[in-house]
This record gives C-alpha cells, sequence and structure tokens, in this order.
C-alpha cells in the first residue's frame, strides 16, 4: 500500500504571490488559501461527522446502557456490567479462538504471499502486469461468493475431504470446522498481503542486492540483510490488513464454520440480529475490538510507518 | 494505497545477469510456488463457474449441463428486486462518494489548515476498522434517530434502500479520498501553479489542469467504490430492512438456510459483474495511458 502519507510540516506553496506583497498581505492569502481548502473538505467531514463519527460515539454510549427485564436497550442505569462480562469463559474462549485462527490466517498468508510477490516483482515488466492483473481479477471479485466457493470445495463430496481419507485420515473434515474457517480467511485476503509486499519488494534498489552479493554475501544472507529488512513495511502493511479483518470475521465463519468456530465478530453479529439481542453487551465487544485495532494502527505508524 | 489502485509496472526491471536474480533452482521454486498461489486463487472460482451449469437439484452432484438455473434465477422476483437494489445503490452511492471523496482528498493534499489532522483521522478510520464494528454503530445510529425523529415529529422512519445508501457513502467516501489523495501525492504541483501564472484562476486551473492529471484516480476511486458497493454484506445487512435487501444480502440469507443451484447462478452473476468491472477499468486506464493524458 503506498498512500505515502506526506510530512504534515511540509507546506505546499501553490500560491506565488504576482507581485510583490507586503507581509500582511502573504499572510491574509495564506488564511484564504486555508479557508478554501477546509471548505472543499467541509461536505465529506460534515458526511463523515453525521455517519460516522455521531454512530461510533452512540455505540460507546450504548456499551454503558442496561437492559429491560424483557431485553429491550434502556438508556440510563449507566454501568460497565457489558464490560465486566468480557471475562465470562465463553468469551474468552471465543476471543481467544479469533486471536488464534487471526494470527495463523496472517502467518500462513505472510508465508505463502512473501515468495509470491518476491517472484511478481523481478519478472520483467511486461509479464509482471499481466501477472499482477491476474491477481487483481480474484481480489476484486466478490468476497461472499468467493468464500461460498469453498463449501463445494470442502464439503464431504469435495475433492480435499475425499484426498484426506484417501491417505488415511478417513474421519478428517474440513467444512463447519475452524480449519475449513482458517482455509476461507486465508483465501479470502491472500491479495491484502500480496499487493502490499509486491510494491515493497517492486520498490527496492536492487542494486543494494547486488552490492551485497560483490561483498561476498550468500544469496541467503544479501536476502536476510538486504531485501527482507527493505520490504518490512510491505510485510507490517500486509499483516494488519489480513489481521484486522480476520479478527473480526463474520462472514466466513458463518459460511465454512460450525459450531464449535464461533470468532467474536459472529458473537456481536448474534448480539444484535438473531436469538441473543444484547445490545448494550455487543456494543461493548464492539468498542473493545475497535479500541484494539486503533492500538494496533497507532502502534504502526508511530514506529514509523507510512504506508497503509 | 496501491492496494486499491490499479496495477502499474512502474519498477525497474532486474537485469538479466545481474546478481540480485535468484539463482536458477530458487527460481524454480518460486516460480512453482507462484502457479500454486494461481491455482490456489482460482480454484473456487472455476467450480463454481462449472457447477452453475449443472442441472442436478444437489449443489455437489454432477449430472449434465444445462442452462436451468440461470433460467430460474431470471425467473426469480427476489433475486430481481434484490439485483436491482443493489444497482441503485452502488449507483447512488459511487456518484456521491466519488464526488465527496475527490474533494476530501482535494482538501488533505493540496491545502493546509487547522484542525485538518483531526480531519485525516476521521478520514482513516472507516478504512481500518473492522465490518462488523461499523456495521453495529451504524444499526445503532439509525435505531436512535429514527427514534429522536419519531418524538419529534411524529413520522416514523424505517431502515431500508436510503440508510444502505447512506451507510456506502459513509464507508466508500475514505476510500474515494485516499485513492485520489494518492494520486495527488505523486503529481507535480508546479503544473497548477503555472496554470496560475498563466493567468487561470481557481476554477479553471483546477478544470483544465488538476482534474485531467487526476482523472486516473477520480475513476479508479469510482470503481473501488462501486466494487465495494456491489460487495458488501455485513454493513448492508445491519442496515437494510425488510424487503430492502441487496443481492449479497440476499445470497447470505439464502447460504443459511441451505445451499441450492440457484445460488451458484446468482453467484457467477455476481463474480463476472465484477471481473467485467475490473477488464473495464484496465481497459480504460490503458486506453488514457496510450494517449499521453
Amino acid at each position: 500500500m503506498s498512500t505515502t502519507v506526506p510530512p504534515p510540516d511540509v507546506q505546499p506553496e501553490l500560491t506565488e504571490p504576482a507581485a510583490p506583497a507586503g507581509p500582511g498581505l502573504e499572510h491574509d492569502a495564506e488564511r484564504a488559501e486555508s479557508r478554501r481548502g477546509f471548505l472543499i473538505g467541509l461536505p465529506s467531514y460534515a458526511y463523515l461527522v453525521a455517519f460516522f463519527a455521531t454512530p461510533l460515539l452512540i455505540v460507546i454510549v450504548y456499551s454503558f446502557a442496561s437492559r429491560s427485564v424483557r431485553g429491550a436497550t434502556v438508556l440510563a442505569g449507566w454501568n460497565l456490567d457489558s464490560y465486566a462480562r468480557m471475562t465470562d469463559s465463553l468469551v474468552l474462549t471465543i476471543a481467544w479462538r479469533s486471536l488464534w485462527i487471526a494470527t495463523v490466517t496472517t502467518l500462513v498468508c505472510l508465508l505463502v504471499a512473501y515468495p509470491f510477490a518476491y517472484y511478481l516483482a523481478t519478472r520483467p515488466a511486461r509479464s509482471r502486469a499481466v501477472l499482477l492483473v491476474l491477481v487483481m481479477i480474484p481480489f476484486w471479485s466478490n468476497f461472499l461468493v468467493r468464500t461460498y466457493a469453498w463449501r463445494m470445495l470442502l464439503g464431504g463430496d469435495g475433492p480435499f475431504t475425499r484426498l484426506l481419507h484417501a491417505i488415511g485420515f478417513t474421519d478428517a473434515q474440513l467444512l463447519f470446522t475452524p480449519t475449513g474457517v482458517l482455509i476461507g480467511l486465508v483465501y479470502g485476503y491472500l491479495p491484502f498481503m500480496i499487493l502490499p509486499l509486491y510494491a515493497a519488494i517492486e520498490r527496492l534498489d536492487h542494486s543494494l542486492v547486488e552490492a551485497a552479493r560483490d561483498l561476498y554475501a550468500s544469496g541467503w544472507q544479501a536476502f536476510w540483510k538486504v531485501t527482507w529488512p527493505l520490504s518490512r513495511p510491505g510485510v507490517i502493511a500486509g499483516s494488519i490488513l489480513v489481521f484486522i479483518p480476520s479478527f473480526g470475521a463474520y462472514v466466513t465463519p458463518e459460511i465454512l464454520g460450525g459450531r464449535g468456530s464461533t470468532m467474536l465478530g459472529s458473537y456481536i453479529a448474534r448480539q444484535f440480529i438473531g436469538t441473543a439481542s444484547d445490545w448494550p453487551f455487543g456494543s461493548a465487544l464492539s468498542v473493545t475490538i475497535l479500541v484494539l485495532m486503533m492500538v494496533a494502527a497507532t502502534a504502526y505508524f508511530r514506529s514509523g510507518g507510512k504506508n497503509l | 494505497m496501491s492496494v486499491l489502485e490499479m496495477p502499474g509496472s512502474g519498477g525497474a526491471d532486474v537485469a538479466e545477469d545481474s546478481l540480485a536474480r535468484p539463482k536458477k533452482a530458487v527460481d524454480r521454486l518460486l516460480a512453482g510456488n507462484a502457479w500454486l498461489v494461481f491455482a490456489f486463487l482460482y480454484l473456487p472460482i472455476l467450480v463454481l463457474i462449472v457447477y452453475s451449469f449443472n442441472d442436478n437439484q444437489r449443489v455437489g452432484i454432477w449430472t449434465e449441463p444445462s442452462l436451468r438455473w440461470y433460467g430460474e434465477m431470471f425467473g426469480n422476483a427476489r433475486v430481481l428486486d434484490a439485483l436491482w437494489n443493489s444497482i441503485r445503490v452502488a449507483l447512488v452511492s459511487t456518484v456521491v462518494a466519488t464526488i465527496l471523496g475527490t474533494a476530501a482528498g482535494l482538501s488533505m493534499e493540496r491545502f493546509r489548515y487547522r484542525g485538518q489532522r483531526a480531519f485525516d483521522g476521521l478520514l482513516y478510520l472507516p478504512v481500518i476498522i473492522p465490518d462488523i464494528t461499523m456495521a453495529v454503530m451504524l444499526l445503532l445510529f439509525f435505531v436512535q434517530a429514527f427514534d429522536l425523529i419519531f418524538l419529534a415529529t411524529g413520522i416514523q422512519f424505517s431502515r431500508g434502500i436510503g440508510t444502505i445508501m447512506l451507510a456506502h457513502i459513509a464507508f466508500n467516501i475514505s476510500f474515494v479520498a485516499l485513492v485520489v489523495r494518492a494520486r495527488l501525492a505523486g503529481l507535480d504541483g508546479a503544473l497548477e501553479e503555472a496554470a496560475a501564472d498563466l493567468y487561470a484562476n481557481r476554477w479553471q486551473a483546477f478544470r483544465r489542469v488538476t482534474l485531467p492529471l487526476i482523472a486516473p484516480g477520480v475513476a479508479g476511486g469510482a470503481l473501488l467504490a462501486l466494487t465495494l458497493s456491489l460487495d458488501d454484506v455485513v454493513i448492508t445487512e445491519f442496515v437494510s430492512g425488510a424487503g430492502s435487501t441487496t443481492l449479497p444480502v440476499y445470497v447470505f440469507g439464502s447460504l443459511r438456510r441451505g445451499v441450492t443451484p440457484l445460488i451458484n447462478a446468482v453467484s457467477v452473476l455476481m463474480l463476472l459483474g465484477s471481473i467485467g468491472l475490473v477488464l473495464l477499468s484496465l481497459a480504460v486506464s490503458r486506453r488514457r495511458e496510450g494517449s499521453g493524458g
């Protein structure tokens, strides 16, 4: 990902005064320019304040609300009960499972995508463009539909289960298990790992690797001491992009998972649509996930990451 | 975000005889891995397409090829309604989000003013927030807002296609803004200054210089918005009301009840739709590059 966030202190000079102007005039022009920039952005910001910041605030408020006997949310009697419930063993089990599945998904994606991205980035420009399009096509295709396709592939009479049975794992099951969810998540989010890695590796200066080789580094040493550190921004960006949606996954466990593979995303959803219907508790869970994600993202930006 | 941009081939080639090139054996391994990854990426898509032409009532058992399920799909009122909803939502949210997002990208990249950092955060947040959190937020927001409106005016609003559009615009603005901004960051500001030196007013400089230069970014952002809108399940499911579902939400709901071959046909329709969009955008961006613009 290469949205290079510009260093905030660099002031792009757009208005060059046509005639020599006094400092007062220049200052006025600058202020008019600032105001213009603000006004151009204003409609979008107003929209996001109305339909993003306000909803965010409401979720936070709901997470401290209580429930009536019939299960309706009561916006009074503020308390921390919903947060306290997170230490329930069921919640902890689900949270632990989400963390575990998301971590493995991220690692598998990294392991598969790094050599793949490296291969792509070192092809000649022409084939590189074609190969990249071939990655983009599934990436832009509907996520739900692509996940659904795995239901046929992982099912009892699907090729993978049959193969497992044939080689001796006679009671192996993939669909409706955490393994099935894991496969679905790796499949769904692999492009999120490939593309930032590709961008990072393609951008790095290959003459540095040559220099390392000239100084008698082995191919492995050159990779480990030069290529890998230089591609780290891609590794981190890709990992964040895979980890966050995997951790909060809802669609994939719903389609490919079973009773023993509920993840936090589906658990939250169940608090709103479905039988559980506990809005304050669902809100508290959402707020917690959000805070965790923001801490992770902030840590990334603080550590010097500029691209996301 | 290069993830969100269309592929380009900017980097320099690694020369054939360069020491930076992996050894033959390593190269073979890399190539092998690459073909496995491609197989992995395309296998489900191909299986889905093949099985959508299957005549059998049951999904996994192949009998003979037929167009039966496509026929049923186009005769199914609920599918057609959902399709029509999807198209309307995607078009409206794409147009609005592209205009607002482009303005936000410009404002962010070309100007400096107080409070900009806060806006920056507001613009980034919808991109990194998990779907489910945004879905929950918007659900509670609409419930709460409609309650207040009812108390104040006695008019009862309910969730439906309008709320879906409002929600899609909310997440699409950020994505469009990021893509446009990335495009602007790579441009030379001197071109706009030159236009100003030649007595273009602000609007003329924007219309004649900046806009054509960022057009590929705007088009890319619009395409991304269109795709995200046509794709979204989680947020849409939460903010839609009875009888106002989009195609993905309809499919998701059907999948929970059990798989039918009809869903295969619908899925293939959706797949082809998004693949068509990608190819279209590639064709457009290639032509633009070709004409030197």
